[in-house]
């Protein structure tokens, strides 16, 4: 795991050298200056080319551009660059044990001490968490505010005394993501980004980055996950002929294909409304359960495809492709639990774009 | 029919719950999926005390006689429990299979099942992965007084804790069956690591492999349909049992864990998920039940009932591990929470003794034509 990290870290760095890392960034922090649709366009051109996913996906795909957005322009100068080389990675320290769906209700603390603060507190689930350098924090700053009120987003370098870093194994078998565990963690309070007790807003920015541009480096993971699937069936023969000239086998591949560009397309769409505007509205809510839904069912899909051979796992000399189609499947189950579940993205439409009453 | 269960199933239904709560408890069946058979020869042991073993034998072979639906009925609460190791391969596949063998075969084969010292299982698909007969093509030639095999077997479950294997080959172009001892296989036999762990499945390589023959022609192919019937029924209740663990174990966590100041189950999104995992149950057990029955009583339409059930469950045991690791959030995705592991046995479950597409390709022949 370790290794195919360090080869998307050195494939990140040869982006960034190019220009290509933050191709919607800001020239200043070493992004490219050009319109987010351009840097569709350009994700798109990798996924044509079967290029790898970059290192640092939560760095560049969330947390970059919620700095970009409220943080002061030391913390831009101080951070950007490196999230675009992959020379620090990030992790996003917001779900906490009893605070998942509700993550509001997160009860981390941190107080004031001098010029720095101090952070105590347990976090979960976090991916990167095992190799991040720095992390996005969400933490209470005021517990007698209402819960919305009280909270504050903190840029915590990973290597702070106090800081403890247990990894969780997930039903795949790996462990992609960690408990965090904060005792007594001095932060210097310059690392703040937006307001004290104002981080709900900041976390927002997070999240609704999260729902509605993950998305897009996703497409290339899945391009080429559907290319490989037919490149397959033309290589599987059944009775004699292969699988690609098979009726059943034709329809589930059209209808993932069509999946696929509807999710594109709606990726465009969402994309030019919102060049410029900076951060996403709740129909990035679309786009999440969009991307999650797909992949579970273009993952069963290709195991309908590869029968019992698709369910062989790594270290099995017959799995398909070395165990990454039982990988892949077994991978998909977290995609409507991450970045928020699929029941609150839905709760989101309708309450915040819909206009349906509040139901809790 | 009645469709519900009678006394003495009931009875059988809850003394294996019983057992199984007790003997094959989760840690158990966590420890078990780690060793290389997920078998455990004390619990086999106790298993075959119960009568299990010879469970749907005759009684003159030393068998206990019972039919189809107490069949499914201790299945159902082996796939909640999710016992692991070979005992749906020994019971309700190589069983049936020698069972239609002549006596000679039946003594040196079925009774040390039934007396629990051997385990067994069957390997019949090929490279293919096909479970149509026709496709296979290991073949069998004579050799002084016995035969040799030749071929290759995939997706074998359970090779590795059997005492002897029953292998379909072709032997001069007739369908036949052959019993191979674990010595004479043992090196063939080759771990695939399949995702549902408690359950292992294997490759076998016959190269020159001396075998015994049971059957030929007519009765090895009438032997074969009937044994993969009573397999799927078999495995189809077992699919049944998990599921209604699963909802179990789902329904109690959304009973228990609380966001925004409220129990999740409050959520209707989170019951309506759980509603429908009732739902899919439910049918299945409908499914399975009638299925078993109409094997019993030799209906003309059991072969299609047997495929109804397995399509259902195929798709029900599927979804409802879905629904069930989303209503438990990120703790669900994770490899302590005990719901992927029925997940990996529902997945595994869905590719044996038929996939889906099969399955309804079947039922199509027998409704469409
Ligand atoms: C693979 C993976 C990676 C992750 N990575 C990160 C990360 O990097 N950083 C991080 O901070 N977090 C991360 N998470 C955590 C993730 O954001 C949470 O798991 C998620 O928000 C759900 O919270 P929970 O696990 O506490 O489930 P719960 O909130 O307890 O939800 C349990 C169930 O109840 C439902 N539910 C809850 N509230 C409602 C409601 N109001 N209406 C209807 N249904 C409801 C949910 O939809 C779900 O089905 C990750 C999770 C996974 C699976």
């Amino acid at each position: 795991m370790r290794e195919r990290f360090e080869h998307l870290r050195a494939w990140q760095r040869r982006l960034y050298e190019g220009g290509w890392a933050g191709v919607a960034w800001p020239k200043e922090y070493g992004g490219r200056g050009a319109s987010l649709m351009e840097q569709v366009i350009f994700l798109e051109e990798m996924a044509r080319a079967q290029a790898p996913p970059i290192a640092n996906t939560l760095g560049v795909g969330l947390i970059g551009p919620t700095i970009i957005h409220f943080g002061t322009e030391e913390q831009k100068r101080r951070f950007l660059p490196k999230i675009l080389s992959a020379e620090e990675i990030w992790c996003q320290g917001f779900s906490e044990p009893n605070a998942g769906s509700d993550v509001a209700g997160l009860r981390s603390t941190a107080r004031l001490d001098g010029d720095h603060f101090v952070i105590d507190g347990q976090k979960v689930w976090n991916s990167y968490g095992w190799v991040a350098d720095w992390c996005a924090l969400v933490v209470r700053t005021d517990p007698s505010a209402p819960k919305h009120k009280g909270l504050t987003y903190i840029l915590v370098d990973m290597k702070s005394p106090g800081i403890e870093v247990r990894p969780i194994r997930q039903m795949s078998g790996e462990s992609e993501f960690a408990e965090l565990f904060f005792n007594n963690v001095r932060t210097p309070a310059a690392n703040v980004l937006g307001k004290v007790n104002q981080g709900w807003e900041v976390a927002l920015g997070t999240l609704m980055h999260e729902r509605a541009t993950l998305g897009a480096s996703i497409t290339i993971v899945y391009r080429r996950s559907f290319d490989r699937l037919v490149e397959l069936t033309r290589q599987i023969r059944k009775n004699g002929r292969p699988l690609s000239e098979d009726a059943v086998v034709r329809q589930k591949l059209a209808q993932a294909y069509t999946e696929l560009e509807v999710f594109r397309l709606n990726q465009m769409r969402s994309i030019s409304r919102l060049s410029g505007a900076g951060i996403p509205g709740p129909e990035g809510s679309i786009l999440k359960i969009f991307w999650s839904e797909y992949n579970q069912r273009f993952q069963q899909t290709a195991q309908e495809i590869l029968g019992p051979y698709g369910m062989l796992e790594e270290g099995s000399p017959h799995a398909v492709d070395g165990g990454e189609w039982a990988y892949g499947f077994l991978r998909t189950r977290g995609n409507t639990i991450e970045a928020g579940t699929s029941e609150i993205q839905r709760n989101i439409i309708g309450h915040f774009v819909l206009g349906l009453p509040k139901s809790y | 029919m009645r469709f519900e269960l009678n006394e003495t199933q009931l009875l059988l239904q809850k003394s294996a719950r019983e057992f199984l709560a007790n003997e094959c408890p989760m840690a158990e069946v966590r420890r078990l999926m780690e060793t290389e058979t997920a078998h455990d020869a004390g619990l086999w042991k106790k298993m075959a005390d119960q009568g299990w073993t010879g469970m749907i034998c005759d009684e003159e072979d030393g068998g206990m006689g019972l039919g189809m639906v107490e069949m499914a009925a201790v299945f159902e609460q082996m796939g909640r429990a999710l016992l692991p190791g070979p005992f749906l391969s020994s019971v309700a596949l190589a069983g049936p299979l020698v069972a239609a063998a002549g006596s000679e075969a039946k003594r040196r084969y079925l009774t040390p099942m039934i007396e629990g010292k051997a385990c067994a299982t069957a390997a019949l698909i090929e490279d293919s992965a096909e479970w149509d007969p026709a496709g296979w093509r290991t073949r069998a030639e004579a050799d002084g007084n016995g035969y040799k095999l030749h071929g290759r077997k995939m997706f074998v479950t359970d090779a590795c804790a059997s005492s002897f294997v029953v292998v379909a080959a072709r032997l001069s172009g007739e369908m036949a069956l052959f019993a191979v001892s674990k010595d004479s296989a043992g090196s063939g036999i080759c771990r695939l690591k399949g995702m549902d762990r408690t359950r292992p499945v294997y490759e076998m390589k016959f190269e020159g492999t001396p075998a015994e023959l049971l059957m030929k022609g007519a009765a090895a192919e009438n032997a074969l349909s009937h044994a993969l019937a009573v397999a799927t029924v078999a495995l189809a209740a077992e699919m049944t049992g998990g599921m209604s663990k699963v909802l179990e174990l789902t329904v109690a966590y959304a009973k228990t864990r609380k966001q925004f100041d409220q129990v999740i189950g409050k959520f209707q999104a989170v019951q309506h998920m759980c509603a429908d995992m009732f739902l899919w149950t439910e049918s299945s057990r409908s499914a399975v039940y009638y299925a078993a029955y109409a094997l019993d009583k030799r209906l003309p339409e059991a072969a299609t009932a047997v495929s109804v059930a397995k399509v259902y469950a195929g798709e029900a045991y599927r979804e409802v591990g879905n629904r069930g690791i989303q209503v438990h959030g990120g703790m669900g995705f994770t490899w302590e929470n005990d719901v992927h592991l029925y997940y990996r046995r529902a997945k595994a479950s869905e590719n044996a003794f038929g996939e889906t597409g099969d399955h309804r390709e079947r039922i199509a022949r027998q409704v469409v034509g």
